[in-house]
């Protein structure tokens, strides 16, 4: 092989790496991204197979602990619809009835959000990111209906 | 009065940056041998020692005001309060925008004054352009303190008493890591002068390379120690006994790393074999640039919220600005010089300098997947677009098919030789690779196995064991008498012991990950006093929960008896802690550690009277993974020390 060829091939094999990795990173960035999604979303959808990220307040008065101490049932609200959610395990310290909060999960069949991961990354005055984001748009959906 | 002299020292030494980022550059371009050029260029040493000066005076007069609890000034006033004990008001100093800034300043300028003082035989012209573009760096951020975030502002009428620094931040781990990673941070920037003072003058050389790395390698080590200790941190005060979540602040952080990391190892070639001069400049270029972003990432609020960020325009607009300027203006200096630089020495397809290329693309593309799934999230909402999250398990998929092949390389890459190697190099490494499996396999069957978890534990054992049949090969432990081992011993120089140990490191950091991620134990459960949960072969006897009262806080206190087979282990007490200052309860978890595992116990909530929910970890190796952290960082240090570096030195400024 002459020393051209040799490096047309040496570039050429870096180039088939890039192209596998970026391949590999895209692949694997569309399977693995969570949408963010109001309760009021998450309704309008249907069931899925898909991990989305819901924020909203907790409700007050409704947390509810099963017999076995670790399963909790609490409504995740944006003050216009309300989404029932079951989860397993220690709540983050910052999980309260009345505050905001955000859930990582799925919808089951039977309309219970299936949470996986109760997300609590905030001091206790100020709302998450996907919460306050939540109550806006639900806020936002039911002024354009007064309009009307 | 105090206050108003760190800002008029402030000011003071942003004169005297401008001073040292234009004259000695301008005068370098003009110089033709006469002595006034080089008049000019001498400015640079004495501006780069009183700029030290003056910011270590502003530096003091904050750290003052936060000493004497001065809460006219509007950054003390918001970040500590006459509670809090002297070491956390001292750290509160870089507890949040401005004064982090300030940090970010103070350990610039003392890098500069670091080069300035020990680089006396580099070129004069050469000095006064690193000097110079250090200078320049420091305008900008002495600009952006200044106008948009000076620590010094009054608050009028002065507040009675401050608020409280955030209690999971008074912790000794957060003193120290925000210095230490900012070392790191700012360290690239000697780096990056050095690269932009080399295209100045054309002269992509050896030596560039060779005065370059040991300030690289420091600043690669300083940052390995800051994540580390980050990390460690994050382990055992945030409760959950995670160690690593792939959180944006983390990523902002080891972004420069990997790049920091393709660096050192591209300027190695540089130095020994000519080659990859564009891509190193670019290397680091690119760390430089990164660093600026992890900088601005984690300290301006825009992770916090895209939106409040973009209401308050004037610093991300600075931002902005100051990051187009550095990395747009580096690269079109790059573009107008890099073609003229030539390419270096030639190497053949199988060598070690074509390893070392594929370690640089693999760390690079890694870079790069870390950038996606960090900004993507950020643009989509600065646009509107939607609201999306990615989290671990994005980076997780990418990261093991990546850094597979990286590990693989790191220990065959120092069996090659330069320039055109053979597989004879590497032939005797069959018998290391036989043997890696062997253990991989025989460790698997005593633990438990998963395809991940053999991989993982073969590729580390590949690593540690070629690491030391290098070392055996090296000293020749095989061919002669032994009368001469000693001496061979003895002349290995630093460097070569850096990288053995920054590689077995590597080995033992990955013998932990592997661990920690396909072994570990974690239950929730609810207790009552007197209840027993085994865990990982251990008995977790719930003795009960009682408050007890800390110097600002009040907590509960769990007292839990750890037994294995019968004998006494360890007593913990893990607590949640509700500060006097705040509303925010906290976790303080109890670990017990262990060389071959940590038990991990962190209280929950009460969820009946007397009945608490406890979780409960079993987390085998982590202690592997802070160990082969430290050797990574040591090793790099290490490396840096070699006496190759100074002995050149000696020689030069004696010639």
């Amino acid at each position: 092989m002459k020393p051209r060829h040799k490096r047309l091939a040496l570039v050429g094999a870096g180039l088939t790496l890039l192209a596998l990795a970026a391949w590999l990173i895209s692949s694997a960035f569309q399977k693995n991204l969570v949408f963010s999604v109001t309760p009021t979303e998450v309704l309008q959808s249907h069931a899925g197979d898909r991990s989305v990220r819901m924020g909203g307040l907790v409700e007050a008065g409704s947390l509810k602990r099963a017999a076995d101490g670790l399963t909790v049932d609490f409504i995740i609200t944006d003050l216009a619809q309300r989404v029932p959610v079951r989860y397993k395990g220690m709540l983050p310290d910052l999980f309260k009835e009345g505050k905001g909060a955000v859930v990582q999960g799925k919808l089951s069949a039977g309309g219970v959000f299936l949470a996986d991961e109760v997300l609590a990354k905030h001091d206790e005055n100020y709302m998450p990111p996907d919460a306050a984001h939540a109550l806006k748009q639900a806020a936002e959906q039911a002024a354009a209906k007064d309009k009307k | 009065m105090i206050p108003e002299l760190g800002s008029f020292a402030l000011m003071l030494a942003f004169c005297v940056a401008l001073l040292q980022g234009v004259v000695p550059i301008a005068a370098s371009l003009r110089n033709n041998g006469a002595g006034g050029a080089a008049r000019w260029m001498a400015l640079a040493r004495p501006a780069a020692y009183s700029q030290a000066v003056l910011v270590t005076i502003a530096f003091a007069c904050l750290v003052h005001a936060f000493v004497v609890n001065d809460f006219s000034v509007l950054y003390v006033a918001s970040h500590s309060n006459t509670a809090l004990p002297l070491q956390y008001r001292i750290s509160a100093v870089w507890g949040g925008h401005e004064g982090s800034l300030l940090l970010w300043v103070e350990i610039l300028v003392l890098w500069t004054a670091a080069v300035a003082l020990l680089s006396r035989q580099l070129p004069a012209e050469m000095l006064a352009r690193v000097l110079g573009v250090m200078g320049l760096i420091s305008v900008g951020f002495l600009a952006f303190t200044l106008w948009t975030s000076n620590p010094f502002e009054r608050l009028l009428p002065a507040a009675l008493q401050g608020q409280d620094l955030n209690p999971l931040l008074q912790d000794i781990g957060m003193i120290a890591h925000p210095p230490l990673l900012y070392m790191g941070y700012v360290g690239f920037s000697v780096a990056f002068a050095f690269a932009i003072a080399a295209l100045i003058g054309g002269q992509l050389d050896a030596a560039w390379a060779r005065w370059s790395r040991p300030w690289t390698l420091v600043a690669w080590s300083f940052m390995t120690l800051g994540i580390f200790l980050g990390s460690f941190w994050a382990y055992y005060e945030l409760g959950w006994g995670g160690w690593w979540f792939w959180d944006a602040v983390e990523n902002a952080s080891f972004m420069p790393w990997l790049v920091g990391t393709a660096l050192i190892h591209s300027l190695s070639v540089t130095e020994k074999r000519g080659s990859f001069k564009n891509w190193t400049v670019l290397l680091a270029i690119m760390a430089f640039a990164l660093s600026l972003l992890g900088t601005f990432l984690v300290r301006s609020g825009v992770l916090t919220s895209v939106h409040a960020f973009a209401t308050d325009p004037s610093r991300g607009l600075f931002i902005l600005v100051f990051l187009a300027l550095v990395v747009g203006g580096s690269l079109l200096l790059y573009a107008w010089r890099a073609p003229s630089v030539g390419l270096g020495g030639r190497f053949a397809a199988i060598s070690r300098e074509s390893a070392l290329l594929a370690n640089n693309v693999l760390l690079v593309a890694a870079a790069g997947t870390v950038l996606l799934g960090t900004l993507y999230p950020l643009f989509l909402d600065a646009l509107d677009m939607g609201k999306i999250s990615v989290g671990p398990p994005y980076f997780e998929t990418v990261f093991v098919p990546l850094m597979a092949p990286m590990l693989l390389l790191l220990a065959a890459g120092p069996f090659l030789r330069w320039k055109q190697a053979g597989f004879k190099d590497v032939r005797s490494l069959r018998w290391v690779g036989v043997a890696a499996v062997l253990c991989a396999i025989a460790a698997a069957v005593a633990v438990g196995s998963s395809p991940l978890l053999v991989m993982g534990l073969t590729l580390a054992a590949w690593i540690l064991l070629a690491t030391v049949w290098h070392l055996l090969q090296r000293l020749r432990v095989f061919e002669d008498n032994r009368t001469r081992f000693s001496h061979r011993l003895g002349s290995l120089p630093g460097s070569y012991w850096g990288m053995l140990i920054a590689h077995a490191g590597i080995g033992v950091f990955v013998i932990g990950v592997t661990l920690v991620k396909g072994r570990e134990i974690s239950h929730d459960v609810p207790l009552q006093a007197g209840d027993v949960h085994q865990v990982g072969g251990y008995d977790f006897r719930f003795i009960g929960a009682k408050n007890v009262q800390g110097p600002n806080y009040s907590a509960v206190r769990g007292t839990f008896e750890v037994t294995r087979d019968g004998k006494p282990v360890a007593t913990l007490s893990p607590e949640k802690r509700q500060f006097a200052s705040g509303g925010m309860p906290m976790t303080e978890a109890a670990i017990h550690r262990g060389p071959t595992r940590d038990l991990y116990l962190a209280l929950g909530e009460e969820v009946a009277p007397g009945k608490w929910v406890v979780r409960i970890q079993h987390k085998p190796f982590v202690a592997w993974i802070w160990g082969g952290a430290l050797l990574i960082g040591f090793g790099g240090l290490l490396a840096a020390l070699d006496k190759r570096y100074r002995l050149k030195r000696s020689g030069r400024s004696a010639a």
